[in-house]
């Protein structure tokens, strides 16, 4: 194999395995933030806790995401030296915003962490919070636009001779037009998967017998937030779809199987694809359904990969990746909104073990859905690195050691991922929050005996 | 002064930011693993955890922020240094991960054990010493291009005595820098024994750095005479380093004022490490990499030191109240508020 399949392994590797924990990083200090203000405002001892071991479960992952997000940042020169070299003179901006951004967090997670009972008044310490979220958000932000920028390049011209970058505008390569559309998915997809990720843990608990007041309220708690996050992260995926007819109409009717330029075209869901003939049977098909997502109209008219050039067609198994993320999306929506019904509805058992065991799956499966949409999004911009402007093959080392280096790193995730589960559970095996209520002295053994 | 040097400059203050704040984090490792084999872990652990805990993640950041805005700078080095780097880079990043992840787990998570503090030790060893190869790389000679690709011959980096010298004197600087750092720390907690056993240990590596600085010279008298001779210009800055390493020394040596001690050690590090880089330029890497040539954009150049300048209103003040809360708050250095 040759040194570009192995510095794709490699970015593949390590990107697949620090979104779960980016993901986390950004979305989880959002629920502590509002744990902990609920505790307060309410005088809560319940919330309070959970904040605390929230951010005690957080700052495991958060190393992780710390050093795989090292990793990533440097292999980026490391791997791809002429995807930099183009790259850097245009995009290096937000790059170097986010590291002040991840500055600012790990700044105030320091002081976070190691002052829950130094301040005279305890909303100073809910205050240090806010920073938290304000610095890994926008990471989030700054490095979704360094990703927009490969989809649509912007802010710059090319000299014909030279083919070199001239007249650099660093702020329209910034707010390229992938911008917007793609940060409000990243940003609320991430929100919603930790909302998820809490919610299940909690269903978990509850599953298992633990009825304490604590549980029931985490997890009414991210049902609310992901109700609200799930209808989000599905209003940014419909925008998504309409940016994508404009300006990547070859990733779109990649994800949808749309070969022929038509209007009124459907929707394909599921399906299976026949290569010569490009026939599609056993699908689904949704009439209008993919005009509608493209053009916002039935009438709309939806470039297929016909009128593209094929050695520029991003490879079509992404219509499974992107099917199954939505189905999932649509599942955790549908989950959420059944709780509140229930919880709303007198006589419904919000507590119900199915709908616990659909909740306790929804946790993973969000962050399948992370990974479905981050394969469709980077695969379906093949073969470009920079959409139009380089391919991913003019882009990689020269050097021929890729293969040992990805053999380095595979062990070292499959270490972290054992080590980081494995500390995880020992930290909270046996210490449930219970337990800690009364050590803590927050709550008598007589309450707890009742509720 | 024009945006280039504008450029370097920033990115080697972070460079030395770097250099200073992750020698004490390294040598803080070593120490508690050389302690605990010796015995006397109990002695000056308490005061390393006390330090390390709430600082280790802002460690990291130089480093990348340094990685990042020379990449914004000076787009061209990335492809040069890139496809050199692959092999050291991607040591250092693995080492880096097992530090960074291993700590946080005996720290945040349930116990400490051997094999972490094990980890957690060596590392803080070898990462400089693969780090420090960027630096080795800079100067020449283990880079070619041919036919328009970038080729790396390892084989001549492992045989350089200079290489060899850099390696060494990473090593025993950050030795020295963090024993010298931690008596300071240990003398404000009031924690005699471990400063008098920290003392020990920053007198025991001040020889060994100034030895292992003199052999580098040597070495690179050799290795690129060009960047040698540069160097003679800035001889005065080499002497102000010897300067304020004699003072510290002194200090130390004298037990008192362990406070101006470091600082002394952070000056003599500076003035060697911003005479090292001074005579560095113009080239960025010899002879391919010349600054004027490589700098970026115009705009790209002054969005970056916009931004720079915006980030720094954002961080200093956070760093200071990072510093007060913990740093330079004696109750919690002497260990009188818990948190977690």
């Amino acid at each position: 194999m040759d040194s570009v399949i192995w510095s794709r392994l490699l970015t593949t590797e390590t990107l697949a395995f620090h979104i779960i924990f980016a993901t986390i990083g950004v979305g989880v200090p959002v629920f502590i933030s509002i744990a902990e203000g609920l505790g307060l405002l309410k005088k809560d001892p319940h919330y309070l806790l959970m904040a605390r071991r929230w951010t005690r479960g957080f700052v495991i992952t958060v190393a992780v995401g710390v050093v795989t997000g090292t990793c990533i940042g440097v292999m980026l020169s490391l791997l791809w030296p002429q995807f930099m070299q183009l790259a850097g003179n245009v995009i290096s901006l937000p790059l170097f915003m986010e590291t002040f951004a991840f500055f600012f967090e790990a700044i105030f997670l320091g002081i976070y962490l190691y002052t829950w009972d130094r301040f005279k008044k305890p909303i100073y310490h809910w205050l240090t919070s806010i920073p938290i979220i304000i610095g890994s958000t926008f990471s989030a932000v700054f490095i979704t636009m360094v990703n927009s920028f490969m989809n649509t390049p912007a802010g710059f011209t090319i000299d014909k001779p030279s083919g070199k970058f001239t007249s650099i505008d660093p702020i329209a390569a910034m707010f390229n037009p992938a911008t917007p559309t793609k940060v409000a998915h990243v940003v609320s997809s991430a929100y919603l998967a930790s909302g998820f990720l809490l919610a299940s843990i909690a269903a978990y608990f509850i599953l298992r017998g633990r009825n304490h007041e604590y549980f029931k309220k985490a997890l009414k708690l991210t049902m609310i937030a992901g109700f609200a996050l799930s209808l989000l992260t599905i209003l940014a995926g419909d925008f998504s779809g309409k940016f994508l007819a404009k300006y990547q109409p070859a990733k779109l009717a990649a994800m949808e199987w749309h070969f022929e330029t038509k209007k009124e075209a459907p929707l394909i869901v599921g399906g299976i694809l026949d290569k010569d003939t490009h026939e599609v049977k056993y699908s689904f098909k949704i009439p209008y359904g993919l005009s509608i997502l493209g053009l916002g109209s039935p009438e709309g008219k939806i470039t297929g990969l016909q009128d593209i050039p094929k050695d520029q067609w991003p490879p079509l198994f992404i219509h499974y990746t992107f099917d199954m993320k939505v189905t999932i999306g649509f599942y955790l929506a549908a989950i959420a909104t059944l709780f509140l019904l229930l919880w709303w509805w007198k006589r419904g058992n919000e507590w119900h073990p199915w709908l616990m065991r659909g909740i306790l799956l929804a946790g993973p499966l969000s962050f399948v859905a992370i990974e479905l949409g981050w394969i469709t999004a980077e695969v379906g911009r093949q073969p470009w690195i920079i959409q139009g402007i380089m391919r991913v093959q003019h882009a990689a080392t020269s050097s021929n050691q890729v293969g040992l280096i990805f053999v380095l790193f595979t062990i070292l995730y499959c270490l972290l991922a054992v080590i980081c589960t494995t500390v995880l559970y020992r930290l909270f095996k046996g210490k449930g929050p219970e337990k800690e209520l009364i050590e803590r002295k927050w709550e008598s053994d007589v309450e707890v005996v009742n509720s | 002064m024009n945006l280039a040097y504008i450029g370097i400059t920033v990115l080697w203050l972070f460079a030395y930011g770097y250099l200073i704040i992750a020698s004490i984090d390294f040598g803080a490792g070593f120490f508690s693993y050389y302690s605990m084999l010796t015995r006397k872990e109990h002695v000056v652990n308490r005061i390393i955890e006390r330090y390390l805990s709430p600082v280790w993640e802002v460690t990291n950041v130089f480093l990348i922020f340094f990685i990042v805005g020379f990449i914004g700078f000076f787009p061209d080095t990335a492809y040069y240094y890139g496809t050199a780097l692959l092999i050291p880079g991607s040591i250092a990043l693995i080492l880096l991960t097992i530090r960074g992840s291993f700590y946080a787990f005996a720290n945040y998570g349930v116990r400490k054990n051997k094999i972490y503090m094990f980890l957690y030790g060596m590392t803080g060893l070898f990462i400089p010493a693969s780090l420090s190869t960027g630096l080795t790389i800079s100067e020449g000679g283990f880079i070619t291009k041919e036919a328009g690709t970038v080729l790396f011959h390892p084989d001549r980096l492992f045989g350089s005595l200079y290489s060899w010298s850099v390696v060494f004197l990473a090593i025993v600087s950050i030795l020295y820098i963090s024993a010298s750092f931690l008596t300071y720390y240990a003398d404000r907690a009031h924690d005699f024994p471990a400063r008098q056993q920290l003392r020990t240990y920053a007198l025991a590596w001040s020889m060994p750095t100034i030895l292992a600085s003199l052999l580098v010279f040597w070495g690179l008298s050799m290795h690129n005479p060009t960047h040698f001779a540069r160097a003679l210009d800035y001889a005065w800055m080499f002497a102000a380093s010897l300067v304020c390493f004699l003072g510290s020394l002194y200090l130390i040596w004298k037990q008192k004022k362990f406070g101006i001690a470091f600082l002394l050690v952070m000056f003599q590090f500076a003035f060697a490490f911003f005479g090292y880089g001074i005579s560095h330029l113009p080239y960025l890497l010899y002879p391919y990499i010349h600054i004027r040539d490589a700098l970026t954009h115009t705009s790209m150049g002054w969005a970056l030191v916009a931004a720079f300048i915006a980030g720094l209103f954002l961080l200093v003040p956070a760093i200071v109240l990072l510093l007060r809360l913990f740093l330079f708050n004696a109750e919690y250095v002497k260990g009188g508020k818990e948190g977690k």
